[in-house]
């Protein structure tokens, strides 16, 4: 194998760089592990959720007898756990293995981050376990209460410690494109997070903050940090330098001063200044020249080595997460326009939006990194390849049965309801059949993540037949 | 300035301008709206109610905002007139919602002002609406043998409940429907009480 000057013009000898990721990776082995087997359990309680939740619909008298199951309660908890439980824990899992490879400095002190990958799940169960108990804040993406948010607030401020501390104590001149997207997220989350729970808003000045919050958590955290990731997995696998340095830096920008006005088209129509709302817009539209940026980027990097898609897993993963990137962000835009958002506005083609952002995006990225990153971390191979294929293509089938069926019926849901001809009762009916097959769709998420959870849990016990070789790589050898 | 700095200011930059833009400037354009004259305060069972609704979750189906006719059917399906910021002036947590699964709510004591229209429908959606799929709220009812003093009893259509019992509105089945009827946008939003408008 040839070793390619990959990231930097300041790389260290072969040697030496190979040393160096042996120590960054001994020193973030237990903290990253954690983060890791606290996402997944986190995944699987938050896709149950999810399930339970959509199963409602078509079976609105089941689990009625207690506060505790109702839809309303049910969603919030799949939601908080999902998006703060398994996407945020296994995305700081990845940039605390990743940053310290390359600033190359060991993380400093382990233990800070380990006692934020407990805090934070100290939060997610006393927060979720108060929105099923009736305790709310009562703000989509913000209904932990008040009190246990501070748990978070501190986990946060050892994570960060650790993390800056780290590149404080980088030996390279230069910054990955990587190391940028996880620091300036490490910068922003605090600061959205902290703002958006101060307990100082109220009525429509509230929902503004409540959207700026709701929709930088998606921007400039969650997408932030997945994109981190995937700028530092594409070229790993491949052994090729991103296409442009220059444009990774348009990307990065555009995306901090764009995604940052996003939030406010969620009230498209709603009660606020007209100028606020065109100002969201405008942004949303606006981020076309950072999503276009990457997606140049990304895809190029990958031409002419799709047949490597065969023999990485990550590969597959990432490079799936990067496409639907591009075409959920590009779908984002669009549905900002007011024409789109007339139609789409308080219907179900807004669910299956978020869910290609978060599932079809982020969490495949994140999938495609845990099967790079942990066996770095046992010293394992991933023993049974074949569970990969069966993950990769039940979550692929999931999220796409998913989002087609909801943008489908969520389309046909808002063109009903502007024709006030349509009794309101017609507009429900409609949907049915689009959310029974939104529930298969979620079915079959919930089977590919017992998939993957089971091979994660023989992974860490080191289980299974003993390989040699990394997962797919026969078909390489095939080649 | 090293690298380092230029990432960490620039992120607390542009998350600082979006701050201004979309928060600071609203807050200082909206601060200082009038209660309208026609919206009273919540009372303390309406409150109550309130916080009831936010606990379970409705406004994840339910808006609480009406659009312009220009931008939607709205009040063409009788929702009420275009919602303005003066009518949220006691609202906290706000509940502006983001879905439709079922009907806009801002209007709804005007548009249903039924209190047994409520229990009915809070206590099994398909009993007053075939097609909902809003679940049952049948914890906050109680299942009695007879009704005592002062209780709320529930019209419930034949086999609904088991023959010899009666269905009453718990404390919480009333507070929440004390706040539903309070939900009621029917006044001019400008006009401020002793002002002129």
């Amino acid at each position: 194998m040839t070793t390619v000057p990959l990231l930097y013009e300041d790389s260290p000898p072969p040697q030496v760089a190979a040393g160096e990721r042996i120590e960054a990776d001994r020193s973030t082995r237990r903290p990253v592990l954690l983060f890791f087997h606290s996402a997944v359990v986190w995944l699987l309680v938050g896709s149950a959720l999810g399930l339970v939740a959509s199963l409602k619909f078509q079976f609105p008298d089941w689990l009625a007898g207690q506060a505790l199951w109702t839809f309303g309660r049910v969603r919030t908890a799949h939601l908080n756990a999902v998006a703060y439980g398994w996407a945020s824990m296994a995305l700081v899992g990845v940039a605390v293995w990743m940053i310290p490879r390359l600033v190359r400095a060991p993380l400093h002190r382990p233990a800070a981050a380990m006692a934020a990958a407990v805090g934070w799940n100290l939060f997610l169960v006393l927060g979720i376990g108060a929105v099923l108990a009736g305790w709310t804040d009562g703000l989509e993406w913000l209904e932990i209460p008040f009190p246990i948010d501070a748990i978070v607030a501190v986990a946060g401020g050892l994570m960060a410690y650790s993390v800056l501390m780290t590149v404080a104590r980088r030996r390279t001149k230069h910054f990955y494109v990587s190391v940028w997207y996880a620091l300036a997220a490490m910068v922003w989350f605090p600061i959205i997070f902290v703002t958006a729970n101060l307990p100082v808003w109220g009525g429509v000045g509230q929902a503004a903050v409540n959207w700026w919050y709701g929709h930088n958590a998606l921007g400039l955290w969650i997408t932030a940090l997945s994109l981190a990731t995937a700028y530092y997995l594409i070229p790993k696998v491949l052994g090729r330098p991103i296409r442009s340095y220059w444009l990774s830096l348009v990307g990065f920008w555009a995306l901090a001063f764009f995604y940052s006005m996003n939030g406010i088209h969620h009230l498209i129509g709603g009660p606020v200044p007209t100028w606020l709302i065109t100002v969201s817009i405008t942004a949303s539209v606006m981020m076309v020249i950072p999503v276009a940026a990457t997606a140049v980027n990304f895809h190029t990097t990958m031409l002419g080595r799709f047949g490597t898609l065969r023999h990485s897993p990550t590969l597959a993963f990432v490079v799936a997460g990067a496409m639907i990137y591009t075409a959920v962000s590009l779908q984002g835009s669009a549905e900002a326009l007011r024409t789109v958002n007339r139609v789409t506005h308080f219907t179900h083609f807004t669910v299956g939006h978020a869910h290609l952002g978060v599932y079809g995006f982020a969490s495949m990225i994140l999938f495609g990194a845990f099967y790079f990153i942990v066996p770095r971390l046992v010293n394992w191979e991933w023993p049974k390849p074949a569970l990969i294929r069966w993950h990769f293509w039940l979550a692929l089938s999931g999220i796409a049965v998913y989002f087609v069926s909801l943008t489908l019926g969520g389309w046909l849901e808002g063109a009903r309801m502007l024709d006030a001809a349509v009794p309101f009762g017609d507009v429900v009916t409609a949907t049915k059949p689009y959310l029974v097959a939104r529930s298969v769709g979620g079915a079959l998420m919930l089977a590919a993540h017992l998939v993957f959870a089971y091979h994660y849990w023989l992974m860490v016990r080191r289980r299974g037949p003993e390989r040699a070789e990394p997962a797919w790589s026969e078909a390489r050898a095939a080649a | 300035m090293n690298r380092y700095l230029v990432i960490f200011l620039g992120a607390v930059a542009t998350v600082t301008f979006a701050f201004v833009v979309l928060i600071g400037l609203p807050e200082v354009q909206l601060a200082g709206v009038p209660a309208p004259a026609g919206l009273a305060p919540y009372t303390a069972s309406q409150a109550e109610g309130r916080a009831l609704y936010t606990s379970l979750g409705c406004y994840y189906c339910h808006s609480q905002q009406v659009r312009t006719p220009s931008f939607g059917s709205d009040s063409a399906r009788g929702w009420g007139r275009a919602s303005e910021p003066e009518d949220y002036v006691y609202d906290r947590p706000h509940l502006l919602g983001t879905m439709r699964t079922g009907p806009d709510l801002m209007n709804i004591g005007v548009r249903q002002p039924s209190r047994d229209w409520h229990y009915l429908h809070l206590y099994q959606p398909r009993a007053v609406a075939p097609f909902s799929v809003m679940p049952s709220f049948r914890f906050l009812f109680v299942l009695k043998d007879q009704a005592e003093m002062g209780d709320e009893i529930v019209t419930t259509p034949p086999g609904l409940v088991p023959a010899g019992k009666v269905v009453v509105a718990g404390p919480k089945a009333r507070a929440l429907v004390d706040y539903l009827l309070a939900l009621k946008r029917d006044y001019d939003p400008h006009a401020v009480a002793g002002g002129a408008p």
